[in-house]
Order: structure tokens, then C-alpha cells, then sequence
């Protein structure tokens, strides 16, 4: 394996508390030093990080790949690829895929796909209940031991809470963690919009607060009861802040990210009847969105993610509510959590470890630091250098960003993993 | 945005698709437009030659009599063929989308689409991605938008009221799924009324439905004080099962327009409903019937406005 300098960065290591400019030296797949040169240590490839940040790589919690079952919208390959240039070094695979991943046999079927791939890291949550129907519970045990790192409801209902708490029970007993994604659906009333001002003009099918705190109020009681480890995906209201600041200061082992979408946009940035717009949870208010942003900075959410689901351009073509939810957003990742870092919402040092650090930390994986040993997953990322959206620079297969177009700043000049370059800008 | 989309680069209403973006002066040459076609049906000879080897096609993806047979009127008296389709028993029932539907008829020549559809955005949809000699006129999407209804109903509420700013309107019943409703809160703030008030229980009231502009009131006896013009919502028969209301009976009792409860408005208060009227439910058969309704008036307006609109947008459309 070759041996790789990456020299005269500013490395970022929220793990380790530092922030130094410094030097980062890499070999057999591992960092080997930081700042001081190893002896006898050749390298291969000097990357000059000069002006630029050093930190490790992204582990993105919450993605959809389209694989298997929905090729047409994208593939492990391009994904992947996406991913690599945005820095993203572990991909979180919610279960939602077609099947879903309710039997080892899915999870083997995923990893071939991967492996063909040959990039990023992927691990996958593995369903709470067969076929995600909210039935029967899935085989976590025999998921967990074919590499599943987590069971997850990928958004889809378990609207029978006896089976949501045994489900729980079962994940507890085996030390899996649970993955919720909270939605009441029969307050979601098929809804396509936050039920607000905006949905009120336009006529769109709200779905209101509420979907959201009383499925996560439900969750909440049954992880105090069934001592499960609970990571709540995809926060979007004020609401559920305050449920689960509480329940944190009173010592439940929870957990919450946020989609970094709802970080910057709300119900009154959707251009009229613009699908790109069209996420589940939907863009909600502007107050939410403060809270988001404040929760983010106490750290009640410690997690950014992604929640990336490319979509073919047909699923986006139609009248709003007909159009399926969703945002290619793997790659607009970094440079809006540095918009976050830009405004003062977080310090920079906050934004890398919300996706570095803290994600690792809440899977238990071994990466997400730069300490001595650990496994090479880096990004060097340029924090000033500005791109804009268009197909020159775009990778994912889903073009279905309401930034099209727009200019952002930060751009990823190289990503690491395993000590193995997977991406370079240039 | 949905303003530039309707207007072309004078200004000019090119697709009717919604009020809002639309200002006073646009509105009053509508109602001014249709003033100078009202006359017209009771001639010997109703047409016009104003849209003679026009091609307009009535698409209707939900069921209507009334409104698509008063733009068919419209489309025939402005001298257009017209061809209605009736998608249920058509295309898309085929799997064909939308868009492949109107990019077909577009292939025939078709110089101007009249939308109805159950899906709120649809017929914004259908113009953005039709071609650009193409006007779309909204003849009512999903819980959006059903501008023509609203323009009538302005045109009949000036015709006897003749000035909006000392107007009190109130609107009753199911706000939540009316696209009348949103309409006609619109038409009336741009056109200046005094207050617009919304009556109806909470469960049928859109979330933050005073952001519309509107006084919101849950009991009609409160309500119809001092109210010039009152607006009669149909209540659809789904609303029970899906447990938004009691009963029928329930809901006539508390928001039903009797003749006693009409006494509590304004003397010279007009009565108006976008039909079709559900007699004992959310009207009684005396006040639909009654010399304060104009119910009917509103139907023979409804051709004058939508052949306005229809000959402002074919106008319009030669202009980019």
C-alpha cells in the first residue's frame, strides 16, 4: 500500500480536541503520526494541504443508494462516487431498499454491490420488522450478525406500539441500536406539505407537528421502559427538541440528527409548486428551523446527515403532491454545514464532529477520529474554495437539488479511505 | 414564480392559473372584459368572431357539469372549436402521464387547455411544461386554486353591489378543501373588501387560515352581523366519514343558512353559492330559492367571465 503525506494542513480533530496546522502521515491503510515525521518514512504521495482543513472523513447517517430494487433512480456505483467527492468516507444505508433489509440474504446482496463499488464504506441498518410493515419483528439478531450496525423504521410506520415495544425489547436484549425516524401517519393524512401558512395558500395536504412529537413522545416512553438505545432521524419540529433535551437530562441513552436541508430552508422558501422542494419530513417553519439550528448548537442534535435519496427525473415531474419526497443531497453536505459554521450557528469544530465523531461514536464504528492507529478515513477540504451546482460538478444521479444552480462554498479537494485516495478535485 | 408564469413580458394574463400575483387593475379588466360579453347572450346572436380557428380543449380529470359547460358555452359563443376530453374513460386510465397527455394534444394544434384536475399545482404543471403558444386556463386544482369561480363570483357581487371597499363578506362552510374559498379570499383583499370573514368549525378551517387575510369565526349568529354578501361552501358527503363532522343534521343546525339566521345579516345581504347546493344541509331550500339569492345569476355570469378570460389569455399569448 502506499504511503501518503498530507502536509501543512490545518487538522481538525474533534475527537482529540485539536486544532493545529500540522502534518498527517499515513501507511498500510492507517494514520501512522500526526505532526511528527515518522523515521524512515517515504512517501509515495504528498498531498499539499496547504490553506486547506484535514479532518476525518464523513460518516453520513441517513442515505438511500436506490440499491437494490430502484437502479432507474440511481446505483451503488454512482452514489458512491457521489459521496467520495463530498467527502463522505461511511454511508449509513437506512432499510428501505426494494426489499427491504429484513434477512441476511439483503445485507450479502448489498455488500457484493458495494464491494463492486469500491468505495466508500457502507453499513446498513437492518429493518425493525419483516418488510418494514410494522408486523412481525425482523431477524435483528441474524441482521446484526451479518454486519447490520443498527434496525431502523426508515420512516415507515409500527403503528401498533405493542409491537413497536417488543420490537424494542428484542433490540435491547441484543444491544442493537434503534434507528426512528418519528411519524405518526395517521396525522400525516397522506400530507405533502407542513401544515402552515404556505400549504394553507397553495393547498397542499398538511402534515402537522404533531406527526412528529407524539410518535416521538411514544418512542421515548417505551426506550425509558425497555432500556433500549434509541437515534431519532430526521428531526424537523421545535417540539421534539424540548422531548428530547428532556429526556436526555434525564439520563435516557437517546440520541438525534437533523437533515441538513432543515437547517436552511423552511415552508416559505419553496417556490410554488416546485417538487424539488418536496421532503418528508416536509421544510417547516421558520421558528422550527431557529430551534434546529439552537439544538444543534447545545448539542440536543449532535448528528448532521445528509438524508440523501436521489430520484429518477420522472418521480419529480408532476403536480407537487404526486411527486415522490426527497433531495439528492450528499454533495451539498459540507458546504452547508460551513454556511452553518459561517453565520455563527456552530464552530467549526461542531459542524466536523456532528458529522465525524458523533455519528461514529452513536455506531459504535471504529472510525470518525485522526488519533495514532485508527483507520486512514480522511478529507482535506478547501473551506473558502466556491463551486456551483450544474452538471460539470455534480455526481449523483439524482439532479433533484433545490440548488440547482446555486453557488456554494467549500469543496472537498481530497477524500481518504483506508488510507487509500478515493478522491481528488483535481 | 406563479406571477411571471401567468403574465407575459407586457403584463398580460397569459394562463390563468391563480389570483394571487394578479393585481387590481388586472382583475377590473376581466370584470370590465366580461361586462362587454354579458349583454351578449340575450341577442338573437350569441357569437363573436373573436376566437374563430382557435383549437381549446376542456380537460377535465374530475367530474363537473356546471363548469364545463359554461366554458364549453364560452369557447362557442367567442366562435373556438372546442373538444372536451373526459380523462377518466381516457389516456392516462392507460398509464399515460399527464405530461404525455398534453404534450399529444399539443401535437394536434391545440392553441389553449381548460384544466380541471384533483391534484393542487396541476394545472401550474400543465403550464410550465406546455408549449409556449399554449394558454392554460385553471378551471380548478385540487384545494388550490379555481380562479374563473372567483371572477364570477366578483362579477356578480359587483353587478349589484357595485363598489368592493364597503363590502363585508363572509364565507361558510368547508374552507379547508375549497378552492373556491382561496380564490375568492384573494379576489376580494386585492379588490379592497372591507373584511372577510371565514365561518366554520375549526375542523374544516386550513392551518393558519387568518395568514389568508381573513376573519376567522366558529359561530355563524356571530358571524353574519353586518355582513353584506354571504358565501355558501358545498359540503361534500365525505366530510362525515372521514371524521370532520358529526352529521348533516348536526352541521345544518349550526351552520345551515335558514331564512332566521340570514335575518341576522345585513337586510340588502346577497346570498351566493358555487353550486352544485346541498338543499338542507348547508342551505335552506327558502334562502336558495329566496329573493336574496343570486345563486343562479352567478351561473349565466359564469359564461361572460370565461369568455373574458379565455379571449384576454388567447390575446395575450401571440405577445410571448
Amino acid at each position: 500500500m502506499q504511503k501518503i503525506a498530507i502536509e501543512n494542513g490545518r487538522i481538525i480533530d474533534p475527537a482529540n480536541q485539536s486544532d493545529s496546522i500540522g502534518s498527517l502521515y499515513i501507511a498500510e491503510g492507517h494514520i501512522i503520526a500526526v505532526n511528527e515525521t515518522p523515521g524512515d518514512f517515504t512517501p509515495d504521495i504528498v498531498i499539499d494541504a496547504q490553506n486547506q482543513i484535514v479532518c476525518p472523513g464523513f460518516i453520513d447517517m441517513s442515505t438511500r443508494l436506490r440499491q437494490p430494487g430502484q437502479s432507474h433512480k440511481a446505483t451503488l456505483k454512482s452514489e458512491t462516487r457521489a459521496a467520495a467527492s463530498a467527502g463522505v468516507t461511511t454511508l449509513v444505508l437506512q432499510a428501505d431498499t426494494k426489499p427491504a433489509v429484513d434477512t441476511p440474504a439483503i445485507l450479502e446482496l448489498i455488500k457484493d454491490l458495494a464491494d463492486k463499488a469500491d468505495y466508500p464504506n457502507i453499513v446498513t441498518i437492518g429493518a425493525l420488522t419483516q418488510k418494514l410493515e410494522g408486523q412481525e419483528l425482523s431477524p435483528m439478531l441474524a441482521l446484526k450478525q451479518a454486519g447490520c450496525i443498527a434496525v431502523g423504521n426508515a420512516g415507515k410506520p409500527v403503528s401498533n406500539l405493542l409491537i413497536l415495544r417488543r420490537a424494542m425489547e428484542y433490540a435491547a436484549s441484543h444491544d442493537l441500536l434503534l434507528i426512528y425516524r418519528p411519524h405518526e401517519h395517521s396525522l400525516g393524512n397522506k400530507g405533502c406539505a407542513h401544515e402552515g401558512a404556505v400549504a394553507t395558500r397553495y393547498g397542499l395536504p398538511g402534515i402537522p407537528y404533531t406527526a412528529e412529537t407524539i410518535a416521538l413522545a411514544q418512542c421515548l416512553e417505551l426506550a425509558k421502559q425497555t432500556g433500549c438505545r434509541v437515534h431519532f432521524g430526521q428531526i424537523s419540529c421545535k417540539r421534539s427538541l424540548i422531548k428530547i433535551q428532556q429526556a436526555k437530562k434525564y439520563g435516557l441513552d437517546v440520541s438525534a440528527d437533523v437533515a441538513i436541508h432543515q437547517l436552511h430552508l423552511t415552508e416559505n422558501d419553496m417556490e410554488p409548486f416546485d417538487s424539488a422542494y418536496h421532503v418528508l419530513p416536509p421544510l417547516r417553519s421558520d421558528q422550527d428551523k431557529q430551534a434546529l439550528r439552537d439544538a444543534l448548537s447545545q448539542s440536543v442534535i449532535t448528528v448532521l446527515c445528509s438524508d440523501h435519496q436521489p430520484h429518477d427525473l420522472d418521480a419529480k415531474l408532476g403536480a407537487f403532491p404526486e411527486t415522490e419526497p426527497g433531495m439528492a443531497s450528499i454533495e451539498t453536505l459540507l458546504s452547508l454545514m460551513l454556511k452553518l459554521v459561517n453565520d455563527k450557528t456552530i464552530s467549526l469544530s461542531q459542524g466536523i464532529a456532528a458529522l465525524t465523531c458523533n455519528p461514529a461514536g452513536i455506531l459504535r464504528l471504529p472510525s470518525g477520529s485522526l488519533s495514532v492507529g485508527m483507520i486512514a478515513d480522511i478529507c482535506v477540504f478547501d473551506a473558502h474554495m466556491n463551486w456551483t451546482i450544474d452538471s460539470t460538478t455534480w455526481k449523483s444521479k439524482g439532479l433533484n437539488t433545490p440548488f440547482w444552480g446555486s453557488t456554494l462554498s467549500g469543496r472537498v479537494t481530497h477524500t481518504l479511505q483506508s488510507g487509500k485516495i478515493i478522491y481528488s478535485l483535481n | 414564480m406563479t406571477e411571471n408564469l401567468q403574465l407575459n413580458s407586457d403584463g398580460k394574463l397569459k394562463h390563468f392559473l391563480t389570483i394571487e400575483g394578479l393585481d387590481k387593475a388586472l382583475l377590473t379588466e376581466i370584470l370590465d372584459t366580461a361586462e362587454s360579453f354579458a349583454g351578449m347572450s340575450e341577442q338573437q346572436v350569441k357569437k363573436v368572431p373573436l376566437l374563430r380557428g382557435k383549437t381549446i380543449v376542456n380537460l377535465f380529470f374530475e367530474n363537473s357539469t356546471r363548469t364545463r359547460t359554461t366554458f364549453e358555452l364560452a369557447a362557442i359563443r367567442l366562435s373556438a372549436d372546442v373538444i372536451n376530453m373526459n380523462i377518466a374513460t381516457s389516456a392516462t386510465s392507460k398509464g399515460e402521464s399527464l405530461l404525455d397527455t398534453i404534450r399529444n394534444l399539443e401535437a394536434m394544434f391545440v392553441d389553449m387547455f381548460v384544466v380541471r384536475h384533483a391534484t393542487s399545482g396541476a394545472a401550474h404543471f400543465i403550464a410550465q411544461h406546455t408549449a409556449p403558444h399554449v394558454s392554460v386556463i385553471n378551471a380548478g386544482d385540487g384545494q388550490h386554486s379555481h380562479p374563473t369561480q372567483a371572477m364570477l363570483d366578483m362579477f356578480t357581487i359587483r353587478q349589484i353591489k357595485k363598489e368592493f371597499a364597503p363590502l363585508r363578506v363572509a364565507i361558510i362552510g368547508d374552507i379547508l378543501h375549497s378552492r373556491v374559498a382561496r380564490s375568492q379570499i384573494l379576489a376580494l383583499n386585492t379588490l379592497g373588501a372591507a373584511e372577510i370573514r371565514v365561518i366554520a368549525p375549526k375542523t374544516l378551517l386550513p392551518a393558519h387560515v387568518e395568514t389568508l387575510g381573513v376573519n376567522v369565526f366558529h359561530d355563524l349568529t356571530e358571524g353574519l352581523k353586518d355582513i353584506d354578501v354571504v358565501i355558501m361552501l358545498r359540503l361534500q358527503k365525505e366530510r362525515m366519514t372521514s371524521a370532520l363532522l358529526p352529521s348533516e343534521s348536526e352541521y345544518f343546525k349550526c351552520f345551515g343558512l335558514t331564512p332566521a339566521k340570514l335575518k341576522i345579516a345585513k337586510p340588502d345581504a346577497i346570498v351566493m353559492h358555487p353550486g352544485p347546493i346541498n338543499r338542507g344541509v348547508e342551505i335552506d331550500t327558502r334562502v336558495a330559492d329566496g329573493p336574496q339569492s343570486v345563486i343562479l345569476q352567478q351561473v349565466s355570469n359564469g359564461i361572460a367571465v370565461r369568455m373574458a378570460v379565455m379571449s384576454m389569455a388567447m390575446q395575450a399569448r401571440g405577445n410571448g
